[in-house]
């Protein structure tokens, strides 16, 4: 499991590899937080290299949001297969976040 | 019928880096028993990470020298996972919410509960010598 951060444009890109779990989540808002520190306020996380998520890291996504918010930023989620999509259905995540099929369109809808 | 058989039996140490581990060996065990994809993908590595974490984390609270044993039995309708630590008595009943409600929806923390009980077929929580958390699966 590991995060990969390239930028877009003026979007940080954000590869989670492999589970985003209580093991590793951590790390993950370390990355987004630090970016953010930077001055970066749009940022894209893309599932598409990602196995399952627990709730450890969908609470992680929902704190980065409020704190990009806070902050004048905007999070976007893409690529996310069959069941994270449930998975966000479930927990009506998918009503918090903007997300979309493709990174191309999620990049295009900053 | 067949007999119930134990497909996997491990004790792990109370840190959170031993579960992805478990949780990989146990999908392993959920894709050679043929379970439908969406079980082995979703429903079992997503409710049994919740079920480790809380073991590790609350019931024996990461205490040194404190272990959490994972066994699962199959029988011929379902897989039963057992998640067993050695803390004290909790009430699972008392701290489910529901994370979905307009009030709770933008709260970090409160779905493990939530999803192991949506996820699962059926789960339960037995007092014995610790907590036992047992999830059940069914193979259809």
């Amino acid at each position: 499991m590991s995060f990969s951060i390239s930028k877009q444009d003026d979007v940080v890109v954000v590869d989670v590899e492999g589970q985003l779990i209580v093991g590793n989540r951590q790390e993950l808002k370390q990355k987004v937080l630090d970016e953010l520190e930077r001055g970066e306020k749009k940022f894209l996380i893309d599932f598409s290299q990602t196995g399952y998520i627990d709730s450890s890291g969908l609470g992680v996504l929902v704190s980065l949001s409020k704190k990009i918010r806070e902050q004048g930023g905007e999070l976007r989620l893409a690529n996310l297969n069959d069941d994270l999509q449930t998975l966000f259905e479930l927990t009506k995540l998918d009503t918090l976040f903007q997300i979309s099929d493709t990174r191309e369109r999620a990049l295009e809808s900053f | 019928m067949a007999l119930p058989r134990v497909a996997l039996d491990v004790e792990i140490p109370s840190d959170v880096k031993y579960i992805e581990e478990v949780v990989e060996l146990a999908t392993r065990q959920c894709r050679e028993l043929h379970l439908p994809s969406h079980k082995c993908s979703l429903n079992l590595p997503v409710a049994l990470s919740e079920a480790l974490s809380n073991a590790i984390l609350r019931g024996n609270a990461q205490g040194n020298g404190k272990y959490v044993r994972v066994t699962a039995t199959v029988s011929d309708d379902a897989v039963v996972f057992d998640v067993a630590d050695q803390g004290p008595d909790f009430d699972m009943i008392a701290e489910r919410i529901d994370p979905t409600t307009p009030e709770n929806v933008m709260r970090e923390q409160g779905r493990g509960l939530f999803l192991m009980y949506r996820l699962m077929d059926h789960v339960e929580h037995i007092r014995d010598h610790g907590n036992v958390v047992r999830l059940t699966l069914r193979r259809e």
